[in-house]
Protein backbone atom coordinates (compact mmCIF):
# COMPACT_ATOMS: atom_id res chain seq x y z
CA UNK A 1 0.00 0.00 0.00
CA UNK A 2 2.80 2.23 0.98
CA UNK A 3 4.50 2.51 -2.75
CA UNK A 4 1.01 3.26 -4.17
CA UNK A 5 0.51 5.96 -1.56
CA UNK A 6 4.21 7.65 -1.40
CA UNK A 7 3.92 8.83 -4.78
CA UNK A 8 0.41 10.17 -4.46
CA UNK A 9 1.55 12.01 -1.30
CA UNK A 10 4.22 13.30 -2.81
CA UNK A 11 2.71 14.88 -5.99
CA UNK A 12 -0.12 16.28 -3.20
CA UNK A 13 2.39 17.85 -1.29
CA UNK A 14 4.30 19.61 -4.31
CA UNK A 15 1.07 20.54 -5.28
CA UNK A 16 -0.05 22.48 -2.32
CA UNK A 17 3.64 23.89 -2.32
CA UNK A 18 3.23 25.04 -5.94
CA UNK A 19 -0.24 26.50 -4.51
CA UNK A 20 0.86 28.62 -1.78
CA UNK A 21 4.07 29.62 -3.45
CA UNK A 22 1.64 30.91 -6.15
CA UNK A 23 -0.49 32.75 -3.63
CA UNK A 24 2.86 34.19 -1.90
CA UNK A 25 3.94 35.50 -4.74
CA UNK A 26 0.31 36.92 -5.96
CA UNK A 27 -0.14 39.07 -2.51
CA UNK A 28 3.23 40.41 -2.95
CA UNK A 29 3.06 41.86 -6.50
CA UNK A 30 -0.64 43.10 -5.44
CA UNK A 31 0.71 44.75 -2.46
CA UNK A 32 3.35 46.27 -4.25
CA UNK A 33 1.08 47.37 -7.25
CA UNK A 34 -1.09 49.39 -4.85
CA UNK A 35 1.70 51.03 -3.55
CA UNK A 36 4.11 53.95 -4.70
CA UNK A 37 6.64 53.84 -6.57
CA UNK A 38 4.22 53.56 -9.72
CA UNK A 39 6.06 52.90 -12.84
CA UNK A 40 2.84 54.84 -15.31
CA UNK A 41 4.97 54.57 -18.30
CA UNK A 42 5.50 50.48 -17.93
CA UNK A 43 2.11 49.78 -17.31
CA UNK A 44 1.44 52.12 -20.43
CA UNK A 45 3.96 49.51 -22.67
CA UNK A 46 2.77 46.36 -20.94
CA UNK A 47 -0.82 47.80 -22.09
CA UNK A 48 0.31 48.15 -25.77
CA UNK A 49 1.94 44.70 -25.23
CA UNK A 50 -0.83 42.95 -24.37
CA UNK A 51 -4.00 44.83 -25.56
CA UNK A 52 -2.35 46.52 -28.85
CA UNK A 53 -0.62 43.66 -30.16
CA UNK A 54 -2.83 40.89 -29.24
CA UNK A 55 -5.77 42.64 -31.24
CA UNK A 56 -4.83 40.35 -34.77
CA UNK A 57 -4.64 36.99 -33.39
CA UNK A 58 -7.55 37.99 -30.99
CA UNK A 59 -9.63 39.69 -33.69
CA UNK A 60 -9.44 36.44 -35.96
CA UNK A 61 -10.20 34.04 -33.22
CA UNK A 62 -13.16 35.83 -32.87
CA UNK A 63 -14.50 36.21 -36.35
CA UNK A 64 -14.01 32.59 -37.29
CA UNK A 65 -15.82 30.88 -34.24
CA UNK A 66 -18.76 33.53 -34.82
CA UNK A 67 -18.53 32.17 -38.73
CA UNK A 68 -18.56 28.90 -37.31
CA UNK A 69 -21.15 29.29 -34.56
CA UNK A 70 -23.61 30.76 -36.61
CA UNK A 71 -23.18 27.52 -39.30
CA UNK A 72 -23.17 24.75 -37.12
CA UNK A 73 -25.77 26.24 -35.54
CA UNK A 74 -27.58 26.44 -38.43
CA UNK A 75 -27.17 22.66 -39.09
CA UNK A 76 -28.42 21.69 -35.73
CA UNK A 77 -31.26 24.46 -35.57
CA UNK A 78 -32.92 23.16 -38.83
CA UNK A 79 -33.98 19.78 -37.87
CA UNK A 80 -36.26 21.75 -35.51
CA UNK A 81 -37.37 24.95 -37.21
CA UNK A 82 -35.42 27.21 -34.79
CA UNK A 83 -33.18 29.20 -37.38
CA UNK A 84 -34.52 32.04 -35.85
CA UNK A 85 -32.75 31.21 -32.35
CA UNK A 86 -28.97 31.58 -34.60
CA UNK A 87 -28.85 35.01 -33.57
CA UNK A 88 -29.21 34.65 -29.54
CA UNK A 89 -27.26 31.52 -29.56
CA UNK A 90 -24.19 33.32 -31.48
CA UNK A 91 -24.50 36.71 -29.16
CA UNK A 92 -25.02 34.43 -25.48
CA UNK A 93 -22.18 32.13 -26.68
CA UNK A 94 -19.79 34.74 -27.74
CA UNK A 95 -20.33 37.26 -24.48
CA UNK A 96 -20.68 34.56 -21.96
CA UNK A 97 -18.05 32.20 -22.57
CA UNK A 98 -16.10 32.04 -26.35
CA UNK A 99 -15.23 35.23 -26.00
CA UNK A 100 -13.41 35.55 -23.16
CA UNK A 101 -12.26 31.90 -22.78
CA UNK A 102 -10.61 31.90 -26.68
CA UNK A 103 -9.25 35.27 -25.48
CA UNK A 104 -7.97 34.06 -22.54
CA UNK A 105 -6.17 31.30 -24.47
CA UNK A 106 -5.06 33.12 -27.37
CA UNK A 107 -3.57 36.10 -24.99
CA UNK A 108 -1.87 32.78 -22.90
CA UNK A 109 -0.14 31.90 -25.88
CA UNK A 110 1.03 34.69 -27.24
CA UNK A 111 1.50 37.49 -23.72
CA UNK A 112 2.01 34.55 -21.42
CA UNK A 113 4.67 33.14 -23.06
CA UNK A 114 6.40 36.09 -23.86
CA UNK A 115 6.41 37.38 -20.51
CA UNK A 116 8.01 34.20 -19.10
CA UNK A 117 10.95 34.01 -21.64
CA UNK A 118 11.73 37.72 -21.36
CA UNK A 119 11.29 37.80 -17.27
CA UNK A 120 13.03 33.81 -17.58
CA UNK A 121 16.27 35.68 -19.60
CA UNK A 122 16.18 38.53 -17.05
CA UNK A 123 16.73 35.94 -14.00
CA UNK A 124 19.46 33.75 -15.27
CA UNK A 125 20.95 36.40 -16.88
CA UNK A 126 20.80 38.20 -13.61
CA UNK A 127 19.36 41.31 -14.64
CA UNK A 128 16.86 40.78 -11.69
CA UNK A 129 19.89 40.62 -9.44
CA UNK A 130 21.22 43.86 -10.73
CA UNK A 131 17.75 45.72 -10.45
CA UNK A 132 17.99 45.00 -6.72
CA UNK A 133 21.30 46.53 -6.44
CA UNK A 134 20.53 49.60 -7.93
CA UNK A 135 17.77 50.02 -5.41
CA UNK A 136 14.92 49.39 -7.71
CA UNK A 137 12.35 46.14 -6.76
CA UNK A 138 11.18 43.19 -9.24
CA UNK A 139 8.16 43.13 -7.93
CA UNK A 140 7.48 46.54 -8.44
CA UNK A 141 9.42 46.88 -11.98
CA UNK A 142 8.53 43.89 -13.69
CA UNK A 143 5.66 42.07 -12.14
CA UNK A 144 3.25 44.69 -10.83
CA UNK A 145 3.05 46.98 -13.90
CA UNK A 146 2.56 43.97 -16.32
CA UNK A 147 -0.32 42.24 -13.75
CA UNK A 148 -2.17 45.69 -13.56
CA UNK A 149 -2.07 45.80 -17.82
CA UNK A 150 -3.31 42.16 -17.93
CA UNK A 151 -6.23 43.08 -15.72
CA UNK A 152 -7.54 45.93 -17.67
CA UNK A 153 -6.60 45.14 -20.88
CA UNK A 154 -8.01 41.39 -21.57
CA UNK A 155 -11.60 43.12 -20.98
CA UNK A 156 -10.67 45.85 -23.59
CA UNK A 157 -9.81 42.70 -26.02
CA UNK A 158 -12.85 40.83 -25.31
CA UNK A 159 -15.32 43.77 -25.53
CA UNK A 160 -13.74 43.70 -29.43
CA UNK A 161 -13.62 40.09 -30.03
CA UNK A 162 -17.25 39.79 -28.72
CA UNK A 163 -18.42 42.78 -31.29
CA UNK A 164 -16.27 41.12 -34.14
CA UNK A 165 -17.36 37.63 -33.09
CA UNK A 166 -21.30 38.68 -33.36
CA UNK A 167 -20.29 40.25 -36.48
CA UNK A 168 -18.72 36.85 -38.14
CA UNK A 169 -22.00 35.17 -37.06
CA UNK A 170 -24.08 37.85 -38.89
CA UNK A 171 -21.77 37.88 -41.83
CA UNK A 172 -22.32 33.80 -42.31
CA UNK A 173 -25.89 34.34 -40.97
CA UNK A 174 -26.87 37.29 -43.72
CA UNK A 175 -24.39 36.14 -46.41
CA UNK A 176 -24.58 32.22 -46.46
CA UNK A 177 -27.70 31.21 -44.42
CA UNK A 178 -30.48 33.58 -46.00
CA UNK A 179 -31.22 35.82 -42.65
CA UNK A 180 -32.65 39.18 -43.24
CA UNK A 181 -29.86 41.64 -41.88
CA UNK A 182 -32.26 43.48 -39.54
CA UNK A 183 -33.68 41.24 -38.02
CA UNK A 184 -30.88 39.31 -37.26
CA UNK A 185 -29.59 42.80 -36.14
CA UNK A 186 -32.97 43.44 -33.55
CA UNK A 187 -32.50 39.63 -32.80
CA UNK A 188 -29.01 39.99 -31.25
CA UNK A 189 -30.25 43.58 -29.75
CA UNK A 190 -33.19 42.44 -27.97
CA UNK A 191 -31.68 39.20 -26.64
CA UNK A 192 -28.36 39.79 -25.21
CA UNK A 193 -28.94 41.08 -21.88
CA UNK A 194 -25.84 43.34 -19.90
CA UNK A 195 -25.11 40.38 -17.71
CA UNK A 196 -24.39 38.39 -20.48
CA UNK A 197 -21.53 40.76 -21.50
CA UNK A 198 -20.65 41.80 -17.57
CA UNK A 199 -19.95 38.71 -16.96
CA UNK A 200 -18.18 38.38 -19.63
CA UNK A 201 -15.76 41.12 -18.74
CA UNK A 202 -15.58 40.04 -14.90
CA UNK A 203 -14.30 36.49 -16.56
CA UNK A 204 -11.51 38.39 -18.69
CA UNK A 205 -10.17 40.52 -16.07
CA UNK A 206 -10.19 37.78 -14.08
CA UNK A 207 -8.19 35.81 -17.11
CA UNK A 208 -5.55 38.70 -17.90
CA UNK A 209 -4.23 38.70 -14.30
CA UNK A 210 -4.09 34.93 -14.54
CA UNK A 211 -2.35 34.91 -17.55
CA UNK A 212 0.24 37.68 -16.32
CA UNK A 213 0.71 36.01 -13.36
CA UNK A 214 1.56 32.75 -14.71
CA UNK A 215 3.92 34.22 -16.95
CA UNK A 216 5.60 36.26 -14.47
CA UNK A 217 5.64 33.94 -11.90
CA UNK A 218 7.17 30.92 -13.88
CA UNK A 219 9.97 33.47 -15.42
CA UNK A 220 10.31 34.83 -12.28
CA UNK A 221 11.87 31.44 -10.71
CA UNK A 222 13.08 29.67 -13.42
CA UNK A 223 16.85 28.69 -13.57
CA UNK A 224 19.61 26.63 -15.49
CA UNK A 225 19.79 28.99 -18.54
CA UNK A 226 18.26 28.20 -21.60
CA UNK A 227 16.34 24.85 -20.87
CA UNK A 228 14.97 26.06 -17.76
CA UNK A 229 13.24 29.81 -19.28
CA UNK A 230 12.21 26.85 -21.88
CA UNK A 231 10.81 24.85 -19.38
CA UNK A 232 9.08 28.05 -17.60
CA UNK A 233 7.77 29.34 -21.37
CA UNK A 234 5.50 26.01 -21.41
CA UNK A 235 4.67 26.18 -17.70
CA UNK A 236 3.13 29.83 -17.97
CA UNK A 237 1.45 29.05 -21.10
CA UNK A 238 0.06 25.26 -19.45
CA UNK A 239 -0.92 26.23 -16.05
CA UNK A 240 -2.53 29.55 -17.44
CA UNK A 241 -4.35 27.53 -19.90
CA UNK A 242 -5.44 25.35 -17.33
CA UNK A 243 -6.51 27.57 -14.54
CA UNK A 244 -8.81 29.74 -17.30
CA UNK A 245 -10.82 26.99 -17.70
CA UNK A 246 -11.22 26.10 -13.92
CA UNK A 247 -11.74 29.88 -13.03
CA UNK A 248 -14.04 30.42 -16.24
CA UNK A 249 -16.08 27.21 -14.78
CA UNK A 250 -15.89 29.14 -11.09
CA UNK A 251 -16.88 32.18 -12.21
CA UNK A 252 -20.46 30.91 -14.18
CA UNK A 253 -21.33 29.06 -11.46
CA UNK A 254 -21.32 32.90 -9.59
CA UNK A 255 -22.76 34.49 -12.40
CA UNK A 256 -25.63 32.25 -13.34
CA UNK A 257 -26.58 29.08 -11.14
CA UNK A 258 -30.04 29.18 -9.88
CA UNK B 1 41.40 56.17 20.45
CA UNK B 2 38.25 54.49 19.18
CA UNK B 3 38.77 51.68 16.62
CA UNK B 4 37.29 52.84 13.09
CA UNK B 5 34.13 50.87 12.44
CA UNK B 6 34.77 48.46 9.20
CA UNK B 7 32.70 49.17 6.20
CA UNK B 8 31.85 45.32 6.48
CA UNK B 9 31.73 42.65 8.99
CA UNK B 10 30.97 39.55 7.64
CA UNK B 11 30.31 37.33 11.33
CA UNK B 12 29.41 33.20 10.80
CA UNK B 13 28.22 33.34 7.61
CA UNK B 14 26.30 30.00 6.48
CA UNK B 15 24.39 28.92 3.53
CA UNK B 16 23.33 25.88 2.20
CA UNK B 17 21.41 24.49 -0.90
CA UNK B 18 19.67 21.08 0.61
CA UNK B 19 22.63 19.13 1.48
CA UNK B 20 25.45 20.85 0.14
CA UNK B 21 26.79 23.47 2.99
CA UNK B 22 27.99 26.25 -0.04
CA UNK B 23 29.50 28.46 3.06
CA UNK B 24 30.52 27.04 6.67
CA UNK B 25 30.85 29.87 8.36
CA UNK B 26 32.78 32.93 6.73
CA UNK B 27 34.04 35.79 9.11
CA UNK B 28 35.66 38.77 7.08
CA UNK B 29 36.12 42.29 7.84
CA UNK B 30 36.83 45.59 5.25
CA UNK B 31 38.01 48.67 6.07
CA UNK B 32 36.91 51.77 4.55
CA UNK B 33 38.57 52.41 1.39
CA UNK B 34 40.06 48.87 1.23
CA UNK B 35 40.21 46.47 -1.76
CA UNK B 36 39.61 42.72 -0.75
CA UNK B 37 40.04 40.16 -3.54
CA UNK B 38 38.32 36.70 -2.50
CA UNK B 39 40.00 34.09 -4.65
CA UNK B 40 38.96 30.26 -5.42
CA UNK B 41 38.29 27.82 -7.16
CA UNK B 42 34.79 27.25 -9.18
CA UNK B 43 31.98 26.40 -6.69
CA UNK B 44 34.13 27.24 -4.00
CA UNK B 45 30.67 29.50 -3.05
CA UNK B 46 32.64 33.38 -3.84
CA UNK B 47 29.18 34.15 -5.79
CA UNK B 48 26.95 32.69 -2.77
CA UNK B 49 29.27 35.08 -0.70
CA UNK B 50 28.90 38.06 -2.38
CA UNK B 51 25.31 37.80 -2.80
CA UNK B 52 24.45 37.25 0.55
CA UNK B 53 26.42 40.56 1.63
CA UNK B 54 24.83 42.27 -1.23
CA UNK B 55 21.21 41.19 0.21
CA UNK B 56 20.39 39.24 -3.25
CA UNK B 57 20.60 35.92 -1.20
CA UNK B 58 19.26 35.34 2.59
CA UNK B 59 21.99 33.49 4.57
CA UNK B 60 20.80 30.74 7.09
CA UNK B 61 22.97 31.60 9.49
CA UNK B 62 25.43 34.50 10.73
CA UNK B 63 25.43 38.62 10.02
CA UNK B 64 26.37 41.38 7.61
CA UNK B 65 27.32 44.56 9.19
CA UNK B 66 27.41 47.77 6.62
CA UNK B 67 28.86 50.39 8.42
CA UNK B 68 28.25 48.56 12.20
CA UNK B 69 24.33 48.04 10.79
CA UNK B 70 23.21 44.31 10.86
CA UNK B 71 21.73 43.86 7.16
CA UNK B 72 20.42 40.29 7.13
CA UNK B 73 16.85 40.64 7.81
CA UNK B 74 16.17 43.99 6.06
CA UNK B 75 12.43 45.41 5.54
CA UNK B 76 12.14 46.08 1.84
CA UNK B 77 12.45 50.13 2.50
CA UNK B 78 15.27 49.71 5.06
CA UNK B 79 17.07 47.12 2.68
CA UNK B 80 16.52 49.93 -0.56
CA UNK B 81 18.17 52.36 1.46
CA UNK B 82 21.38 50.45 1.92
CA UNK B 83 21.49 49.27 -1.28
CA UNK B 84 22.13 53.09 -2.28
CA UNK B 85 25.57 52.36 -0.78
CA UNK B 86 26.35 49.67 -3.17
CA UNK B 87 27.50 49.42 -7.05
CA UNK B 88 28.30 46.13 -8.55
CA UNK B 89 29.31 44.73 -11.76
CA UNK B 90 28.29 41.43 -12.51
CA UNK B 91 30.10 38.43 -14.32
CA UNK B 92 27.69 38.68 -17.54
CA UNK B 93 27.63 42.66 -17.28
CA UNK B 94 23.55 41.93 -16.91
CA UNK B 95 22.85 45.17 -18.64
CA UNK B 96 18.85 45.40 -19.42
CA UNK B 97 18.44 44.11 -22.96
CA UNK B 98 15.33 46.35 -23.36
CA UNK B 99 17.23 49.87 -22.53
CA UNK B 100 19.76 51.91 -24.54
CA UNK B 101 23.08 52.24 -22.92
CA UNK B 102 22.81 55.30 -21.19
CA UNK B 103 19.64 54.33 -20.05
CA UNK B 104 21.40 51.44 -18.03
CA UNK B 105 23.79 53.40 -16.96
CA UNK B 106 21.34 56.19 -15.86
CA UNK B 107 19.21 53.22 -14.25
CA UNK B 108 20.07 53.60 -10.07
CA UNK B 109 20.01 57.29 -10.55
CA UNK B 110 16.57 57.33 -12.36
CA UNK B 111 14.24 54.13 -10.78
CA UNK B 112 16.46 54.18 -7.47
CA UNK B 113 17.11 57.93 -6.45
CA UNK B 114 14.28 60.54 -8.59
CA UNK B 115 17.13 62.08 -10.83
CA UNK B 116 15.43 63.85 -13.23
CA UNK B 117 16.34 61.64 -17.10
CA UNK B 118 18.15 65.00 -18.71
CA UNK B 119 20.33 65.10 -15.80
CA UNK B 120 20.71 61.55 -15.37
CA UNK B 121 21.29 61.30 -19.34
CA UNK B 122 24.06 64.05 -18.47
CA UNK B 123 26.10 61.72 -15.77
CA UNK B 124 25.35 58.36 -17.69
CA UNK B 125 27.31 60.01 -20.55
CA UNK B 126 30.27 61.04 -18.02
CA UNK B 127 30.77 58.10 -16.83
CA UNK B 128 30.69 56.06 -19.88
CA UNK B 129 33.56 58.90 -20.65
CA UNK B 130 35.26 57.76 -17.76
CA UNK B 131 35.22 54.24 -18.85
CA UNK B 132 36.70 55.15 -22.08
CA UNK B 133 33.89 55.06 -24.13
CA UNK B 134 32.29 57.55 -26.30
CA UNK B 135 29.06 59.43 -26.04
CA UNK B 136 27.54 57.59 -29.31
CA UNK B 137 27.64 54.31 -27.78
CA UNK B 138 25.10 55.89 -24.97
CA UNK B 139 22.84 55.60 -28.29
CA UNK B 140 22.90 51.70 -28.74
CA UNK B 141 21.30 49.17 -27.31
CA UNK B 142 23.51 46.53 -25.34
CA UNK B 143 23.31 43.16 -27.77
CA UNK B 144 25.26 46.05 -30.36
CA UNK B 145 28.44 45.81 -28.04
CA UNK B 146 31.11 43.66 -27.23
CA UNK B 147 31.89 41.83 -24.54
CA UNK B 148 34.64 44.09 -22.97
CA UNK B 149 31.92 46.80 -24.15
CA UNK B 150 29.49 46.17 -22.18
CA UNK B 151 31.77 45.17 -19.05
CA UNK B 152 32.80 48.61 -19.41
CA UNK B 153 29.19 49.69 -19.58
CA UNK B 154 28.50 47.53 -16.42
CA UNK B 155 31.16 48.99 -14.77
CA UNK B 156 29.98 53.00 -15.74
CA UNK B 157 26.59 51.90 -14.31
CA UNK B 158 27.76 50.39 -10.81
CA UNK B 159 29.75 53.99 -10.47
CA UNK B 160 27.39 56.14 -11.63
CA UNK B 161 25.42 56.57 -8.27
CA UNK B 162 29.20 56.94 -6.77
CA UNK B 163 28.84 54.43 -4.07
CA UNK B 164 30.37 53.69 -1.13
CA UNK B 165 30.89 50.37 -1.79
CA UNK B 166 31.58 48.40 -5.18
CA UNK B 167 31.24 44.28 -5.79
CA UNK B 168 32.98 43.19 -8.29
CA UNK B 169 31.83 39.51 -9.66
CA UNK B 170 34.48 37.81 -11.81
CA UNK B 171 35.74 41.19 -13.93
CA UNK B 172 37.82 39.68 -16.47
CA UNK B 173 35.98 36.54 -17.22
CA UNK B 174 35.85 36.18 -20.79
CA UNK B 175 37.47 38.73 -22.01
CA UNK B 176 40.74 38.08 -23.76
CA UNK B 177 43.78 39.08 -21.56
CA UNK B 178 44.33 42.81 -23.34
CA UNK B 179 40.75 43.62 -22.06
CA UNK B 180 41.03 42.28 -18.58
CA UNK B 181 43.60 44.28 -18.25
CA UNK B 182 42.07 47.47 -19.55
CA UNK B 183 39.24 46.33 -16.92
CA UNK B 184 41.67 46.37 -14.25
CA UNK B 185 42.69 49.50 -14.66
CA UNK B 186 39.73 50.66 -14.75
CA UNK B 187 38.92 48.86 -11.79
CA UNK B 188 42.03 50.83 -10.31
CA UNK B 189 41.03 53.90 -11.21
CA UNK B 190 37.22 54.33 -10.70
CA UNK B 191 37.95 53.30 -6.66
CA UNK B 192 40.37 55.62 -6.36
CA UNK B 193 38.46 58.67 -7.49
CA UNK B 194 35.52 57.36 -5.32
CA UNK B 195 37.78 56.42 -2.57
CA UNK B 196 34.92 53.41 -2.44
CA UNK B 197 35.90 49.78 -0.69
CA UNK B 198 35.45 47.17 -2.87
CA UNK B 199 34.94 43.24 -2.58
CA UNK B 200 36.14 41.57 -5.42
CA UNK B 201 35.99 37.90 -6.25
CA UNK B 202 37.52 36.21 -8.88
CA UNK B 203 40.00 33.54 -10.22
CA UNK B 204 41.83 35.40 -12.09
CA UNK B 205 45.51 35.76 -10.24
CA UNK B 206 46.77 38.68 -12.88
CA UNK B 207 43.57 40.44 -11.79
CA UNK B 208 43.72 40.08 -7.64
CA UNK B 209 47.45 41.15 -8.22
CA UNK B 210 46.16 44.69 -9.77
CA UNK B 211 42.85 45.52 -7.97
CA UNK B 212 43.95 44.00 -4.48
CA UNK B 213 44.97 45.28 -0.96
CA UNK B 214 44.35 42.33 0.89
CA UNK B 215 43.48 38.59 -0.31
CA UNK B 216 41.02 36.01 1.10
CA UNK B 217 41.22 32.31 0.07
CA UNK B 218 37.92 30.57 0.23
CA UNK B 219 37.68 26.55 -0.16
CA UNK B 220 34.89 24.38 0.75
CA UNK B 221 32.51 27.29 2.39
CA UNK B 222 35.43 28.37 4.44
CA UNK B 223 38.17 31.33 4.59
CA UNK B 224 41.63 29.36 4.46
CA UNK B 225 44.14 31.82 4.22
CA UNK B 226 43.90 35.73 3.91
CA UNK B 227 46.79 38.36 3.91
CA UNK B 228 47.95 41.32 2.11
CA UNK B 229 48.12 41.21 -2.21
CA UNK B 230 52.19 41.02 -1.26
CA UNK B 231 52.41 38.26 0.43
CA UNK B 232 50.48 36.06 -1.46
CA UNK B 233 53.31 34.13 -3.34
CA UNK B 234 54.99 33.09 0.15
CA UNK B 235 51.98 32.40 2.11
CA UNK B 236 52.96 29.34 2.96
CA UNK B 237 49.61 27.85 2.82
CA UNK B 238 49.25 24.43 0.61
CA UNK B 239 45.66 25.65 -0.81
CA UNK B 240 46.87 28.94 -1.83
CA UNK B 241 50.09 27.74 -3.50
CA UNK B 242 48.19 25.23 -5.25
CA UNK B 243 45.61 27.95 -6.50
CA UNK B 244 48.08 30.25 -7.95
CA UNK B 245 50.39 27.68 -9.24
CA UNK B 246 47.38 26.10 -10.90
CA UNK B 247 48.44 22.65 -10.00
CA UNK B 248 46.46 19.29 -10.31
CA UNK B 249 47.93 18.15 -7.30
CA UNK B 250 47.75 19.34 -3.90
CA UNK B 251 45.04 19.47 -0.99
CA UNK B 252 42.38 21.54 -3.62
CA UNK B 253 40.32 18.09 -4.56
CA UNK B 254 38.35 18.84 -7.79
CA UNK B 255 34.92 16.92 -7.83
CA UNK B 256 35.63 15.06 -11.11
CA UNK B 257 33.97 11.98 -11.88
CA UNK B 258 35.69 9.26 -14.35
CA UNK B 259 32.70 7.76 -15.79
Amino acid sequence: MVPVLQPVGHALLGFLEATGRICLFAITAISHAVRPPIYPRLIIKQMIEIGYYSLPVVGLTAIFTGMVLALQSYTGFTRFNAESAIPNVVVISITRELGPVLAGLMVAGRVGAAMAAEIGTMRVTEQIDALTTLSTNPFKYLIAPRLVAGLIMLPCLVLVADLIGVFGGYVVSTANLSFNPQVYIKNTVDFVEPLDVISGLVKAGVFGFIVALMGCYHGFYSRGGAQGVGAATTNAVVSASILILTFNYAITEIFFSQ
Amino acid sequence: MNKPVPKIVLKGLKKRFGPKVVLDGIDLELATGESLVVIGGSGSGKSVLLKCVIGIMEPDAGTVLIDGEETTHLSPGERTRVMHKFGMLFQGSALFDSLKVWENVAFGLIQGRGTARTEAKEIALKKLAAVGLPAEVGELWPAELSGGMQKRVGLARAIAAEPEIIFFDEPTTGLDPIMGDVINDLIVRCRKQLGATTLSITHDMASAHKIADRVAMIYQGKIVWTGPISQIDRSGNPYVEQFIHGRAEGPIKMPVKVA
